[in-house]
């Protein structure tokens, strides 16, 4: 074998060898990507898993429609509310009644008293969690505060109606659920 | 030799005569050994910067009450303390190992994309620059701890949460690119008839390390990016005010931070199997069983990250879920531990101080390792969660493991790479100072956990005060100890006895059939693998 004919095997074996590299080079970016859009398909994933098994303590965010048959008069659920204001919201918001007791399928009516004590308007949007997690799905809102943003203007107050009932099919080891409402201002982001 | 030039001409620049200089070697290099260097000699000087942080830190915690800094900075010092020490010391020190050692111990001449090499190491300072530079701004560095979690670092951010990001992203294009020349590295330069199962453990610990890289580093460059939007572009993705969920950060978080731990410890797994045989004088026991037991770490790795959040208030399905398979990850760990002691069964054993870090390495990390099945069982983690006892753990798994083993493997190839035997008698300094000084150090955590101390809080209750002072003088002596290493190392570099190829009489592998120092270019035609 003379010179040229190495030159040209070298080559040959070179190049094969790049051709090689850049086929698991290219595949490898594959998964880069494809964990980098994993990470955010877990968003709603992570949304649809906890709506379907009711993990995270969401409740729905529309009305439900109250369809009970029957009022399961022998168990006694107590319901707790709970509220919060997040920080840089300068509202006074509670609820008027801390702690009820339900039969699971009767309708209830209670009311949150929130009152703007800043001299601006500000738009506040409440949010709300069920604990324990799998109660939320049988926690069914009928009318809701928390579906709308309320705008309150500077010193304005109001009192919120949440028209609620517990879902006879609710598991018979939860006996307390607690209802927490956090309060948020979304004027900034209502305005842009 | 005709092929060997050209090849070496198309791929390295300053080869033979016209070999650069000064700076300019540095800064251009595309060789393997040059970049191994770079990533050492960085991640030891990540170590110092990361350990001076946790030196006041200590220092703060010296005794009750506020003396030195106040809460905000205290906070920042545990944050960026955190960050250096994971993607600042820990990982680049394996990278560093994996330049120097995976292209030798396969046989081939350089790592399969060298200018990519380049690339990944010199984009790592810059991100430690942005890092660390946000100390001097007027808002301070993070403070919402190195997991970072939303709204801490939303919502309440100190104006760091952009620096903070851009730094990660770095850190993660450096770790991924690295990651890719590896698994590109070990899957065709192999020399011809080293099949996959006769790679040495070493490489097989690093092969499965970097797809780890790959698959989790994107999901952490996806959730900084999500941070980003949130806090500055207004999204809502774990903001409850627009439908987002603060808890989804801590999953999406996890399920790249469970397998991280595993990048940080699987590559000391590899290079204590490495050096344990030599000293023992004995094959390594079950090496198949070795390579199967880490595989199955990092595949279990995907399934166990809701272990960190069994307070978020999981349903209990979920609880046990997380909880048996967390502890289904003790039984390929106890493999290892397994393999590791029955090596030494019978071997005939000599005690040099690659041997002594690792032997440490093997009790201290299975300390760690049962502090963490401890911390596996749910109920009780309801005690334990973000104690002290969780310092102690991690600690133990970080400090006394992986540090430990990257002790272990820098002594063992310090012949190697400088050429020269390391001064045995200081280096056994280095090692007793630093083993009795750590002890000292974490131990008592453990304790100060379970009496209920919390984590990340520069002010505590009386009663710890004496467990304090003495993990404080732990915590000096401890930091003090390192500067021996630096003496050790400076010290071999200048010179010392002259090292022969292969200076540990029981050593195996392809790197130990070069001259020492290795020359710059090693396996130029590959070398021929015996059954």
């Amino acid at each position: 074998m003379n010179k040229g004919d190495e030159l040209q095997n070298s080559d040959n074996k070179d190049s094969a060898a790049t051709k090689q590299n850049n086929k698991v080079v290219k595949k490898l970016i594959l998964i880069v990507f494809g964990m980098f859009g994993f990470g955010f398909a877990l968003v709603p994933l992570y949304d649809v898993f906890c709506d379907i098994t009711g993990l995270n303590g969401k409740t729905s965010t529309t009305a439900a429609v109250y369809n009970v048959e029957k009022v399961d008069t022998q168990r006694v659920v107590t319901v707790q509310f709970i509220s919060r204001t997040a920080q840089g919201i300068p509202w006074k918001f509670e609820p008027m009644v801390r702690e009820i007791k339900v039969h699971p399928g009767e309708m209830k009516l209670v009311k949150f008293y929130a009152k703007n004590e800043s001299t601006r308007d500000i738009i506040g949007q409440a949010v709300p969690s069920v604990s324990p997690g799998l109660a939320a799905a049988y926690f069914q809102k009928i009318e809701c505060f928390c579906f709308t943003q309320q705008p309150l203007k500077a010193n304005e107050e109001v009192e919120m109606a949440l028209q609620f009932y517990v879902d006879p099919e609710l598991s018979e080891d939860i006996t307390t659920i607690t209802l927490s409402y956090t309060l948020y201002d979304v004027t900034g982001k209502v305005e842009s | 030799m005709t092929t060997d030039v050209i090849e070496q001409d198309s791929h390295d620049e300053h080869h033979g005569d016209h070999k650069m200089t000064g700076m300019k070697r540095w800064l251009y290099t595309t060789n393997h050994k040059d970049i191994g260097t770079l990533y050492l000699w960085f991640a030891f000087i990540m170590l110092l910067t990361g350990g001076a942080l946790a030196m006041v830190i200590r220092a703060e915690l010296f005794q009750p009450g506020l003396q030195i800094v106040d809460p905000d900075f205290f906070n920042q010092l545990t944050t960026v303390h955190g960050l250096i020490m994971v993607f600042g010391a820990i990982m680049p020190a394996f990278t560093g190992f994996a330049n120097w050692m995976i292209p030798m111990m396969v046989g081939a001449p350089d790592m399969a994309l060298p200018r990519m090499n380049n690339w990944s190491f010199w984009i790592l300072p810059f991100a430690f620059a942005i890092l660390l530079s946000s100390f001097f701004m007027e808002s301070g560095a993070p403070n919402f701890g190195w997991t970072f979690y939303a709204p801490l670092s939303t919502t309440y951010s100190n104006g760091s949460t952009a620096f903070f990001v851009f730094a990660v992203h770095i850190m993660g294009i450096s770790s991924i690119m690295g990651a890719i020349n590896i698994v590109v590295t070990i899957m065709n330069m192999r020399a011809p008839g080293m099949t996959y199962m006769k790679m040495p453990l070493f490489v097989w610990t690093f092969f499965i390390t970097a797809y780890l890289l790959i698959a989790v580093m994107p999901v952490l460059a996806g959730v900084v990016t999500m941070l980003l939007t949130d806090t500055y572009f207004g999204t809502s993705f774990f903001d409850a005010a627009g439908g987002g969920d603060p808890v989804l950060f801590q999953h999406i978080f996890w399920f790249f931070g469970h397998p991280e731990v595993y990048i940080m410890i699987l590559p000391a797994f590899g290079i204590v199997s490495t050096i344990i045989p030599a000293f023992a004088r004995k094959q390594l026991f079950g090496y198949s069983s070795m390579v199967y037991a880490t595989a199955s770490i990092a595949i279990l790795s995907f399934i166990v990250w809701a272990h960190h959040m069994f307070t978020t208030g999981m349903p209990l399905f979920g609880e046990l879920f997380f909880m048996y398979c967390t502890m289904l990850i003790a039984v390929p760990t106890g493999v290892k531990v397994f393999n590791w002691v029955a090596t030494m069964w019978r071997g005939s054993m000599s005690f040099e101080t690659p041997m002594l870090f690792s032997i440490a390495f093997v009790i201290l990390f299975t300390i760690g390792g049962f502090s963490g099945l401890m911390l596996a069982l749910t109920p009780v983690d309801f005690q334990y969660h973000d104690t002290y006892f969780v310092v102690a753990h991690f600690h133990y798994v970080l400090v006394t493991g992986s540090l430990f083993s990257i002790y272990a493997g820098a002594y063992f190839w310090l012949p190697k790479w400088t050429g020269h035997m390391y001064n045995e008698s200081l280096a056994k300094w280095h090692f007793w100072c630093s083993l009795i000084s750590v002890n000292l150090l974490f131990f008592p955590m453990h304790f100060l956990g379970l009496a209920g101390m919390p984590r990340r809080i520069p002010d505590y209750a009386l009663q710890f005060a004496d467990f304090n002072k003495w993990v404080s003088i732990g915590g000096f002596a401890f930091g003090l100890s390192q500067l021996i290493f630096l003496a050790v190392v400076i010290k071999c570099i200048r010179g010392g006895e002259k090292a022969p190829a292969k200076p540990w009489d029981g050593a195996e592998g392809l790197e130990w059939t070069v001259p020492s120092p290795a020359p710059y270019h090693t396996f130029s035609t590959p070398p021929k693998i015996e059954d």
